[in-house]
């Protein structure tokens, strides 16, 4: 796949390929990649280049990164509803069977961590897994596949796989560390406050201690949650794109990196399932903690 | 790697999937799931039971088998018995048949022999009368001499 053109370098073409379809505004007076100055007030538009997604700071959105996700998230959606519509008591088959195998294993593994009494968790870790699970798996695609094929439609950037993208996993976890912050002060009430602040050290002399110790280790835990698994997807979607780099190289490369890329992606086949697994696993933690009660 | 707005898509998004699953997706499949584990676990509990009602029946059949074992060996018994006793019956009664024919026939024997004796008797009468004729050369009055021959005819 020599998508790096003749033109291209090899550090130009793992940069384009980490580089989102930004939709953004950009600040007026940005001077853009034809030279053109933007208007006073701004201007919504697509990004040309990794500079100008930048200069867009807050007010841009991944399109690539977007729809791919909500495009996974219903293709979940829609598999397991149409589980739920053929689930009966009866012998299970086919897919129904597989399906209802994902739902008993994560019931248990929720069963298993979480021991309050709430309806959300197992349905929040399941769409969590799979949801995360086929993002991850996205990463099995050929690197240059789908953004080489839409390059040649005219869609200049595009990364197929959401997950590596630090905006979706940390989205994910924020809306996680929101739960976790209802449900603590939910269940626990004013033993929420307390055990911000009368923890570790039980006097009210370490109160600023114990609140600055205890509130980093809180907000340690989405950015440990969003960014453990950006950074595991991040790195092996990264050395897929360096194999598919190394077929550019010349011709004695192609049957090492042929046989780097299959060995790479049969590893990576672990990789994701065990990412999705970790998220969902402290999800249920996190939110296990936040219902306990001391 | 910028931080922006697509961190709040994802949220929503998230959101948006969690609640559908949680609506629509995992009761029915865990309501599913669970009326299936009760019905497995009724089906074994009935297997069970079925195995247990098998295994007394089987030993009811047994005893039921004895049972009836013995009473058959009663029948035989008992027919046996009523046979040796009708056996033993028809013997008597044929020995008490066999005797009256014989004295019927005995009894029939006699008469006859005295019935031919009579007539025996009769004749030798006539006979003699006729001899007695002939030897005198003369008629006997018969009227007179009748006592003697009736006499004598006795004495035959």
């Amino acid at each position: 796949m020599a998508a790096a053109g003749e033109t291209q370098t090899v550090s130009e073409y793992i940069v384009h390929h980490l580089t989102n379809l930004t939709y953004g505004k950009l600040p007026g007076g940005f001077e853009r990649y034809d030279g053109s100055i933007v208007a006073e007030g701004g201007e919504w538009t697509m990004a040309h280049g990794g500079a100008e997604a930048s200069a867009m700071g807050f007010n841009a959105i991944h399109v690539d990164s977007m729809l791919w996700s909500i495009g996974l998230g219903i293709l979940f959606c829609w598999l397991f509803r149409s589980v739920a519509k053929k689930a009966e008591a009866g012998v299970p088959s086919g897919f129904v069977n597989f399906a209802e195998m994902i739902v008993e294993f994560v019931d248990n593994t929720v069963k298993d961590t979480f021991h309050g009494r709430n309806k959300l968790v197992a349905p929040l870790a399941l769409t969590i897994f799979v949801w995360v699970f086929l993002m991850n798996l996205m990463d099995l695609v050929p690197v240059d596949l789908i953004p080489h094929t839409l390059m040649l439609l005219g869609v200049e950037y595009q990364k197929i796989v959401p997950s590596t993208d630090p905006n979706i996993t940390m989205g994910m976890a924020v809306g996680i560390f929101v739960l976790m912050l209802y449900y603590s002060i939910k269940i626990k009430g004013f033993g929420f406050v307390k055990e911000l602040t009368m923890n570790p050290f039980s006097h009210p002399v370490f109160i600023p201690v114990n609140l600055f110790m205890e509130v980093v280790g809180l907000l340690a835990k989405p950015f440990s949650l969003g960014l453990r698994l950006f950074g595991n997807m991040y790195a092996g979607e990264m050395i897929f794109i360096l194999i598919a780099a190394l077929y550019g190289a010349g011709v004695l490369w192609m049957a090492p990196a042929g046989l780097m890329q299959v060995g790479w992606a049969i590893f990576h086949i672990l990789v994701i399932t065990l990412q999705a697994f970790i998220f969902m696993v402290l999800t249920i933690v996190y939110l296990s903690m936040a219902h306990e009660d001391h | 790697m910028n931080i922006n707005l697509t961190l709040i898509g994802q949220m929503i998004a998230f959101i948006g999937f969690v609640w559908f699953c949680m609506k629509f997706v995992w009761p029915p499949i865990i309501a599913a799931m669970k009326e299936r584990e009760e019905k497995i676990a009724d089906g074994l509990a009935a297997a069970d039971r079925a195995s247990h009602d098998l295994e007394l029946a089987k030993e009811k059949a047994v005893e039921r088998l004895k049972e009836a074992k013995e009473e058959a060996a009663g029948i035989v018994d008992s027919a046996n018995k009523r046979a040796n006793q009708i056996v033993e019956e028809a013997k008597e009664a044929a020995v008490v048949e066999a005797d009256r024919v014989k004295a019927a026939a005995q009894a029939e024997i006699e008469q006859e022999a005295n019935r031919a004796r009579e007539a025996l008797r009769g004749q030798v009468a006539t006979l003699t009368l006729a001899g007695a004729e002939k030897v005198l050369g003369a008629e006997i009055d018969q009227s007179a001499h009748n006592d003697l021959v009736e006499k004598l005819a006795a004495e035959l």
